[in-house]
């Protein structure tokens, strides 16, 4: 028995004198910790994700309204776009010195509840969507042919919807599903796109001017587009503000969202509010785990002043005493903390699966962050600083007076 | 590591003065102690006996170093008791002493044998076969791994008394050994107790009120013979 191996016993018979108390507190040091660091890294990861989800582009033009609820309809399909563009100011785009490419989007349809866009086959074929990857059809799979009723599917939408290549679809009219709804041409799938990890596996992708044209769809519908992606010259993104100022402050009709990571700034600045209460929650767990343990150590005091006592009498320091039950109380600490992590890894898996569920986006959660080892660490310290009284007490416990046989 | 040449005990002008919680002193209702010489050769056993409450205890918690005296000289083994500080003395007292309680006093969130352990590693140095060995020697040999509340009475004041051995101690200090014990157990524990320090060499220091389970004892003096205090109070 070498004196890490007393310590280390010291510390476990310990634990087993106040274990069911120590086991409540190791559970909220465990919430405290796992709590923390989803907040903390779900957060960070879901910024990182959505910003890296928008491909290329750096801009979307539509019809006036919030720039935010543009990007979310456009790029992430999770809003309704605020309304109309000309189709012509596509051209008008593309002929700009500073815009590199310009790509229309025509939204508005479903299928059974899955969004179907009309776009360019070019916007899938040729723009990279996470740095440097571009979508891949899986194996068998081509890109539509613009002309004909053909459709590229999502891999996510195409597993959930359970379609298959040379199935054929009905889109319906609106973005939520009605059968009443149904449009009377049907588009056979050509391709399934492999799993990107955005928002792009969540979209029926049909030719734009098959989609204008369906019938049910206004005369107007073959003029106009609901977005239009831009993606500007890397050498003259500064022209960015001559388009900004162009359709923004001099013109009414549209709203020239730029840049988009901005306007994601945005977005995750609304959950701001959020964030703090639920890191204030995980800061009032962790100050409660602490008293918990507290209570924990204090609470088996009265009986285990005699053995404490009797550890004294034969021989043990006062330092060892204090340190057995600081370790106590580390390792209350060290053990949530370590539970705690692994509650994170639990909970960072169900909400990445439930964000890619519902926007496509894939967090890739859990990820290594230093908030890994750093909140289990502060758990730890605050534990044992949680533990000094009860340790100070044992270290000064009257020997002869419970070394005494008790009447 | 003590001589096995010096006495197991010198006390010289021992002085003790009980005070209450706010340090007004309170001698007339709590023993004092006033020893002028107290001497136990290496390897002596004696008993010391006297009434409850006349301060036997507390002579054995100053020889123990687990209370410090207000003055006077307490060598252990050669070895500054007193005057010394609490490292020094929890240092002589783990290395030096072995000590067994009235209520054995085993720690009862460990094994027998973590019970043997801990205070060779308070010592500095462990040697588990020893352990185990005192235990076999003490006739509890198949309690190492059980704790103590699992055990009988009599076992463990066996362990109690292994413990007390296990660091070759020069000297055993016994409170009360038998007092929560029948008279046969009483007579067993006295006789393995007696045994086992005259086996290891340990001089034997007992104090117990009970003169009955003394009888058989080779060395017994009146403690309030040796307590000067104590005796001018009964002679009041």
């Amino acid at each position: 028995m070498n004196p890490t191996s007393s310590f280390l016993l010291l510390v476990r018979r310990g634990l087993r004198q106040h274990l069911l108390a120590s086991l409540l507190a190791a559970l909220l040091v465990a919430l405290a910790t796992g709590g923390f660091v989803t907040v903390w890294n779900v957060r960070r990861e879901a910024q990182r994700a959505f910003t890296g989800s928008v491909g290329e582009f750096d801009a979307v033009l539509g019809a006036r309204g919030s720039p935010l609820q543009l990007v979310l309809a456009a790029l992430f399909h999770l809003e309704a776009p605020p309304g109309l563009v000309d189709a012509a100011e596509v051209g008008r785009l593309r002929a700009h010195p500073a815009v590199a490419s310009a790509y229309p989007l025509a939204m508005g349809d479903n299928y059974q509840g899955w969004r179907v866009v009309g776009a360019p086959a070019e916007l899938l074929g040729a723009t990279e969507w996470l740095p440097g990857r571009r979508p891949q059809l899986a194996s068998g799979g081509r890109l539509f042919a613009e002309d004909r009723a053909e459709a590229v599917i999502g891999n996510h939408a195409a597993r959930r919807l359970g379609v298959k290549l040379g199935d054929r679809i009905h889109p319906s009219h609106g973005l939520d599903h009605a059968e009443e709804a149904d449009h009377e041409e049907s588009f056979e799938i050509v391709g399934v796109l492999e799993p990107t990890g955005t928002p792009l596996d969540r979209v029926i992708w049909i030719p734009l001017e098959e989609l204008q044209h369906l019938a049910g769809h206004g005369p107007h519908a073959a003029e106009s587009v609901s977005a239009i992606l831009v993606k500007l010259r890397p050498e003259a993104r500064a022209l960015g503000f001559q388009l900004d100022r162009e359709y923004n402050r001099s013109g009414q009709r549209y709203t020239f969202a730029w840049p988009v990571a901005a306007v994601l700034t945005g977005l995750f600045e609304r959950f701001l509010w959020f964030d703090r209460v639920l890191a204030l929650g995980a800061a009032v767990a962790g100050g409660m785990a602490a008293l918990c343990v507290l209570v924990a150590l204090h609470g088996s005091m009265q009986a285990r002043r005699r053995d404490w006592a009797i550890l004294r009498a034969l021989g043990a320091p006062r330092g060892m005493l204090l340190r057995a039950v600081l370790g106590e109380a580390a390792a209350i600490g060290a053990g949530g903390a370590v539970l705690g992590v692994i509650v994170h890894l639990g909970l960072g898996a169900l909400i990445a699966g439930a964000v890619q569920a519902q926007t496509g986006v894939l967090l890739e959660l859990p990820r290594w962050d230093w908030t890994l080892v750093c909140a289990p660490a502060a758990m730890v310290a605050l534990c044992a600083l949680a533990g000094l009284w009860p340790a100070w007490r044992a270290c000064a416990t009257p020997v002869a007076a419970n070394l005494a046989p008790v009447s | 590591m003590h001589s096995p040449t010096s006495a197991a005990i010198v006390v010289r002008d021992l002085r003790k003065t009980y005070r209450s919680a706010r340090g007004v002193e309170a001698a007339a209702a709590r023993p004092t102690i006033a020893i002028d010489e107290f001497t136990l050769a290496a390897g002596e056993q004696l008993a010391l006996c006297g009434e409850s409450g006349c301060g036997k205890s507390t002579f054995l918690h100053l020889v123990a170093g687990i209370l410090a005296p207000d003055a006077g000289t307490v060598l252990v083994a050669g070895e500054a008791m007193a005057p010394a500080g609490e490292r020094a003395r929890d240092r002589l007292r783990a290395r030096a002493i072995g000590q067994v309680f009235q209520t054995f006093n085993l720690l009862r969130g460990f094994t027998c044998l973590e019970n043997l352990l801990l205070p060779m590693r308070f010592a500095g140095s462990v040697d588990e076969w020893r352990a185990r060995e005192l235990l076999v020697q003490t006739g509890v040999g198949d309690c190492g791994r059980r704790f103590p509340g699992e055990l009988s009475v009599g076992q463990q004041q066996r362990v109690a008394i292994a413990r007390a051995l296990v660091t070759r101690p020069a000297l055993v200090l016994a409170d009360e050994p038998t007092a929560n014990l029948d008279a046969r157990h009483a007579a067993l524990a006295l006789s393995l107790l007696h045994d086992a320090c005259a086996e290891h060499g340990a001089a034997l220091l007992l104090v117990s009120h009970d003169e009955r389970a003394l009888a058989g004892f080779p060395a017994v003096r009146d403690f309030a013979e040796l307590n000067r205090p104590f005796a001018e109070a009964c002679a009041r």
